[in-house]
């Protein structure tokens, strides 16, 4: 018969502990920068951030010494983020541009492309220097 | 004050959209009422377009894979699926069993998390949000699973023409395992939870009717046919991937419920069901998971040569979580597709809002609207071809040919 099923479930959750990711301190600091300071003093400490997926795909690097300049990776590229630089025949990544997909990863004859674990990519600047990859 | 309060029952107009809080995504509604209950029902889709198709025609099938993840932030594997399906079948590029298998197993993944989703989406609608962040907590575990089988959470980026990109180790297989037995736990639970519960009952059991005629005429697909009680799943109907080896039935409310009425209700029930149906799909395809190769070419130079090569018409079908979705692609020799048309599922579900919504309340809108779990992003594509040139249609000749559309459906 029709109830309220979901009350007992309700009332076990007032005991148990949150699902969702902390967050790297516990309640929000005064200053951030002060806390930073603090936890690489080892004065106080961080929840670890979660870490990611075996094959997580991240900003993208380049082993330039590798690289032949094929350019086949740019003909797989869906997102045009591939410039090919025909001074020096070897090609520069876009990483605003970038999807994320590893396709060039994978076309690569010489392994010269991979993806890194790093997401945290976020700046103003398209043209940043973290934002380019050659 | 009579005067007054003839005025209020006199039929007025209620706009609901583009975009509007008790919308999961964009859609204009124009509403006739009459006091509370809704008379007529008009809407617009058309409000998300991005050209994605554009873009397509203008690079390689290997290219356009990686667009097909982005159609849909849910649907991930649908889209890629039946495109790779379509070039597949263009360019006769035979599959590695294996690599059927893992997408199969991907794609019920993203059925149980979709559904989830939904159901959790369902529960908001009503108001009952502690349900709502109960569904979303379940639905973690299977994010977790696809992220670690693809790499990342959405934008798996794992089908590649001919096979996927990446093999299922042994590993995984054993978390897979025990996902599944935390969903086969749940599932219980979550039929009482959803189905027992008096606010649910009351506020879905007879809401939002769409008979199994309407249905039919109006070609609706995937669950909220079947929860008219249309006996249709693309999985049964036209096997792909794995499923001619695999034991699926269409799911149709059973008769312990009633048998189909076509209402919220019974769209609720047949996706919980589906839950229970994906969990023994993906257990039969671990169990009897071929080992080999996972792609038909693994190089992608090769690969692309024969794409280019490839001439001819074909159409790629899944059944999607929302229904079937399908694409078509013409390839003409050249390294680009000459014409590429996604049909998502929703496009055939939103003509079922108009019988649903007519004669029901004001406040039953949003749940209504929800139950067939539309994907606007999805759907919203139109290019015409007419003697062979095509021109994109403006989002005013899109309001005027769905309006026109619904004058006729409603005549
Ligand atoms: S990961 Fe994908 S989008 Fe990014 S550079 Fe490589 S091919 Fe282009
Ligand atoms: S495919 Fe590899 S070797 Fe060729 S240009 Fe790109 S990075 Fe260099």
């Amino acid at each position: 018969m029709a109830g309220l099923p979901l009350l007992p479930e309700l009332v076990r959750q007032l005991f148990s502990r949150p699902a969702t990711n902390a967050f790297p301190s516990r309640h929000l600091p005064p200053s951030i920068t002060g806390f930073l300071a603090k936890v690489a003093r080892g004065e106080a400490t961080i929840h670890p951030p979660i870490p990611t997926p075996p094959k997580f795909r991240g900003k993208i690097v380049y082993d330039r010494e590798a690289c032949i300049g094929c350019s086949l990776c740019l003909r797989v590229c869906p997102a045009h983020a591939i410039e090919f630089i025909p001074e020096t025949k070897r090609v520069r990544i876009y990483v605003t541009q970038c999807i994320f997909c590893s396709q060039c990863n994978d076309v690569c004859p010489k392994n010269a492309l991979h993806m890194s674990h790093e997401f945290l990519l976020a700046t103003e600047d398209r043209y940043a220097e973290s934002q380019i990859v050659e | 004050m009579s005067a007054e309060k003839a005025k209020k029952t006199v039929p007025y107009t209620v706009p609901i959209g583009p975009v509007h809080p008790a919308l999961k995504e964009p859609v204009m509604f124009t509403f006739g009422m009459e006091g509370e209950i809704v008379r007529t029902v008009d809407f617009a889709p058309g409000q998300t377009h991005r050209g994605i198709e554009w873009m397509g025609m203008r690079r390689n099938p290997v290219q356009i894979v990686h667009l097909t993840d982005r159609i849909c932030g849910i649907c991930g594997i649908v889209h890629s699926l039946s495109f790779a399906r379509a070039v597949e079948q263009i360019a006769e590029i035979e599959v590695p069993e294996r690599a059927d298998y893992i997408r199969t197993i991907l794609h019920e993944l993203e059925r149980i998390q979709s559904h989830l989703l939904w159901a959790g989406v369902a529960a908001h609608e009503l108001g009952f949000d502690s349900l709502f962040y109960l569904a979303w907590r379940v639905r973690e575990q299977s994010m977790d699973l696809i992220e670690n089988l693809t790499g990342n959470r959405v934008n798996y980026g794992i089908v590649q023409i001919g096979g996927v990109r990446r093999d299922i180790s042994d590993e995984q297989r054993a978390l897979v395992e025990k996902g599944l037995d935390y969903y086969q736990g749940l599932l219980d639970q979550m039929a009482t939870l959803f189905l027992k519960d008096s606010t649910i009952l009351m506020r879905c059991r007879g809401h939002g009717i769409l008979s199994g005629d309407d249905a039919r005429l109006l070609c609706t697909v995937g669950p909220t046919a079947r929860a008219s009680g249309l006996n249709m799943d693309v999985r049964q109907d036209y096997p792909y991937c794995a499923y001619g080896d695999l034991d699926v039935k269409a799911i149709l409310p059973p008769p312990e419920t009633g048998g189909p009425q076509g209402d919220v209700y019974d769209r609720i029930i047949v996706r919980l069901l589906e839950v229970g149906q994906s969990i023994g799909i993906i257990r039969q395809c671990l169990g009897q998971l071929p080992a080999g190769e996972i792609l038909w070419e693994p190089k992608m130079a090769k690969l692309l040569s024969v794409l280019k090569k490839a001439e001819g018409e074909g159409i790629g079908r899944v059944e999607a979580p929302r229904g079937e979705c399908m694409h078509y692609v013409k390839m003409a020799g050249k390294e680009a597709p000459d014409s590429w048309k996604v049909k998502a599922s929703s496009y055939s579900n939103l003509m079922s809002w108009i019988p649903m919504l007519q004669g029901e309340q004001l406040a039953d809108i949003p749940i209504i609207v929800a139950s067939i779990d539309p994907c606007l992003s999805c759907t919203d594509r139109v290019a015409v071809t007419r003697n062979g040139q095509s021109d994109i249609l403006t989002k005013e000749d899109l309001t005027r040919l769905s309006r026109e559309k619904t004058r006729r459906m409603m005549q």
